[in-house]
């Protein structure tokens, strides 16, 4: 980012020239936008993600119209895959901030391909998570009464504030950077694309004229942004946390629950980075780009978290289990061996453990075997907020009696999988429209990171020269 | 006390029928386009005369007509939330008299018109551990003083009164349920379907004092029947316990009764019984107290080593 502002005005003239000229990575990232109706593939993965989509918005309105009764859940359960999915999918929005926000602070060059794509996913999986606690509101059109009558006392309302304070922001950092590239899509598909297309392009650039002033602009509000997405995206997770730890339900009574949350966002989040950037470099061939180098180094940064997970996790259960205080401790052993003891060993060695250690090893972050064990990540971070959130409730402090066989136990029924997967292929539709909309790589990064090597390199060999030289006069000196 | 109350509820059935007519009238007056032509209708269906509260004598359909055998007096949403001044209400269970009928449970079902399914006072077989003794625990909402209910609500929708009464406003009950992720006590129940209502239901007006008639995607509980203690009555649970083992009262005027009409001295009770309130260690401050299972007089429960909840 310094590198940038030191060198903003001749960077924009650069760019001019190649807009005149043509490129290869221009090209590239380019070719996607270039309409028409896509391939036959792109045309049966949208068929199949809007019948989803579609499929679950049926259901959510037989919802509406039905109540909460068409769901499994009763009134021991009455928080159940909508809130566990709330949970794990804006987990997942935490991504864009990590891989973004601190490799943009900590100045990784390799980052400039894979920024995009991972700011995207924020914006994308926060739009729909945030929806999932409407979807579970019993009286959906009472919503507005969160602000009429809000009350600052409730969790809740924290977690409206710093949600959509999230979505806002994150919905600026994904578009600031992409100003420049708008520009670019104005000055070179203007002439082929459709009117609508050029004119999108045209509002959306902002009047981009590249110049000093323009970069300059950019780069402080950049910078600006940069830093306040971190504490947003970190209090999104936490104050998510304290909807459970502010109650005081075993299991949920717990005064880790913030970090823990926004340790497993984190954990969940970088493992959904690497599969999106695997399923972009191979659905717009940008093999090239997104290389073997951002899987190792992403590989390790999931790694990382996970590790961080797990040490939060013993936290979370050992410390409980050595005490087995009585509400806690009938938890905690339905959890180690009872009725959901297979589910949480998986989880903790399966989708933890395992992953941890395949990502240890250098071949265990290439593409295949990376992004594979990043799907075990996330599909285990998602099945763990479900064990965080549905035990707790089947455990309460005075015992379950008398009550019908439905209300004592619980599994999502049709419905609220219907709904949660048309929410997810929701995300996947706002992904994949949005590729065909504008550049998934950010050009101008890409470009500049480009400058940058090239400079290094000249740089390189400047001192190389330079050493030689004094190396020879030095020779020469006696 | 007990030829006072039913001198009260004589005079209460009569205002409860003047109440019935309030919401005929209102009815009939609404301004639509064929009011009129409805109003001809009803009139020419089966009447009945009913005796006004000023002594009119009036005609009626009888469809129309609620029985009311108890008294309703319907506040305003404020009032409601406000709750009655100077008072402080209490209810003590004697679980050394409790034998587990489960009356209290009928009779609050009834009153509150309730699908079978929840139970607003339920009455749990518990067993503190292998070696102790167990008993039957009536368990209604404890009305915390801190309560953790409230506390969480996003929109005040759930809220404690200046006499203790903790309710819930179900016209701005947005159906989050984080109240019933809160309340440690499960004492909370939500209308996940829209619910069946009854022909005696219908015609009386909502208030959050009596919870009904009900709304789909709302939470209700046991309000302590905060409308018939506006009206000077007892909790239909304390009436119905055939074993005086409830006891309700103010705690300002440190007088509790039972159904039997025994008033007794609350702290007394409380002292002279080692009273004590359900999970105290969690700082929700019940107001609602147990006198310990001793000395009782009927079978106990059977002793069921793999009850639930037992630690």
């Amino acid at each position: 980012m310094n590198g940038a502002a030191n060198h903003n005005h001749p960077m924009g003239t650069h760019m001019k020239q190649t807009t005149v000229g043509g490129d290869s990575m221009e090209d590239v990232f380019l070719k996607p936008l270039g309409g028409g109706g896509g391939g036959r593939l792109f045309k049966l993965w949208m068929t199949g993600l809007i019948l989803v989509a579609g499929w679950g918005l049926y259901c959510y309105i037989r919802q509406l119209y039905y109540g909460l009764g068409t769901t499994a859940m009763g009134n021991y359960v009455s928080w159940g895959l909508y809130i566990s999915s709330f949970v794990f999918i804006v987990g997942i929005s935490h991504s864009g901030t990590l891989v973004s926000a601190i490799l943009r602070v900590t100045n990784a060059d390799w980052r400039r391909p894979i920024t995009r794509s991972a700011e995207l996913l924020t914006v994308a999986s926060l739009m729909f998570g945030g929806l999932m606690p409407v979807i579970d509101m019993g009286r959906a059109d009472r919503a507005p009464f969160l602000i009429i009558f809000g009350r600052i006392q409730s969790p809740l309302l924290w977690d409206v504030i710093c949600i959509t304070t999230y979505l806002t922001g994150s919905s600026l950092f994904l578009f600031l950077p992409m100003i420049p590239d708008m520009a670019l899509c104005r000055d070179r598909l203007g002439a082929t694309s459709a009117p609508w297309r050029r004119w999108l392009y045209r509002t959306l650039s902002l009047g981009w004229q590249d110049t000093a002033a323009n970069w300059a602009r950019l780069e402080r509000c950049m910078k600006i942004m940069t830093v306040i997405i971190m504490p947003i995206a970190v209090s999104v997770h936490t104050v998510i946390g304290y909807i459970f730890a502010m109650t005081l339900r075993p299991g949920w009574n717990s005064t880790i629950f913030g970090p823990y949350f926004v340790a497993g966002a984190l954990y969940s989040g970088a493992a959904a980075v690497v599969i999106t950037m695997a399923a972009f470099r191979k659905a717009y061939h940008l093999e090239k780009y997104i290389t073997l180098v951002h899987f190792n180094n992403m590989g390790k940064i999931v790694l990382a978290l996970t590790i961080i997970y797990a040490y939060f996790n013993i936290n979370e259960y050992a410390v409980p289990a050595y005490k087995m205080e009585s509400a806690e401790g009938y938890l905690l052993r339905d959890l180690f061996s009872g009725g959901y003891a297979t589910v949480f060993w998986i989880l903790q060695f399966g989708t933890v453990m395992l992953p941890a250690v395949v990502l240890s090893f250098t071949k265990g972050r290439t593409p295949v075997v990376g992004s594979i064990a990043c799907l075990v990540i996330v599909l285990g971070a998602w099945v763990k907020r479900y064990v965080i959130v549905v035990p707790t409730l089947l455990h309460p402090y005075l015992p379950v009696q008398g009550v019908p066989y439905s209300w004592s136990h619980y599994f999502p029924n049709w419905v609220e999988f219907s709904i949660t997967l048309g929410a997810l292929a929701g995300i996947m539709i706002f992904l994949t429209l949005f590729s065909k909309l504008f550049p998934i790589g950010s050009v101008w990064e890409i470009r500049e990171g480009e400058e940058i090597d090239r400079r290094n390199l000249l740089l390189n060999e400047m001192t190389a020269k330079e050493h030689a030289q004094t190396a020879v006069s030095a020779e020469a000196q006696p | 006390m007990e030829s006072n109350r039913r001198t009260f509820l004589k005079i209460a059935s009569i205002a409860g029928a003047a109440a019935g007519l309030k919401g005929v009238t209102s009815a009939f007056s609404s301004p639509t386009s064929d009011t009129a032509e409805k109003q001809k209708k009803a009139a020419a269906a089966e009447q009945i005369r009913v005796l006004t509260q000023d002594g009119k004598l009036v005609c009626v359909p009888t469809s129309e007509v609620t029985d009311v055998s108890e008294p309703r007096i319907t506040v305003s949403n404020l009032e409601a939330r406000a709750g009655i001044a100077g008072k402080k209400f209490v209810m003590v269970f004697d679980l050394s008299k409790c034998d587990g009928c489960g009356k209290c449970t009928q009779a609050c079902q009834k009153m509150h018109f309730t699908p079978p399914d929840r139970e607003w006072i339920k009455v749990f077989k518990m067993q503190d551990s292998e070696t102790t003794a167990p008993y039957w625990f009536p368990k209604p909402c404890f009305h915390c003083d801190n309560p953790p209910c409230t506390k969480v609500c996003p929109v005040n929708a759930t809220f404690k009164r200046q006499d203790g009464i903790v309710l819930i406003d179900n016209t701005r009950c947005i159906g989050c349920r984080f109240c019933i992720a809160a309340c440690p006590y499960s004492s909370r129940f939500f209308n996940w379907t829209r619910p069946v209502e009854s022909d005696a239901e219908k015609n009386i007006p909502y208030s959050p004092e009596r919870g009904f008639p009900r709304r789909v995607g709302t939470t209700e509980k046991c309000d302590f029947c905060a409308d018939m203690i506006r009206a000077g009555s007892m909790p239909h649970c304390v009436s119905a316990c055939p074993m005086d083992a409830i006891y309700f009262g103010d705690e300002n005027e440190n007088a509790v009764t039972n159904h039997a009409g025994e008033t007794v001295s609350m702290s007394a009770l409380l002292e002279d019984n080692a009273g004590y309130k359900y999970m105290e260690e969690l700082g929700t401050k019940p107001r609602v107290y147990y006198l310990p299972p001793k000395n009782r007089k009927f079978p106990k429960p059977e002793t069921n080593k793999k009850a639930e909840g037992m630690t």
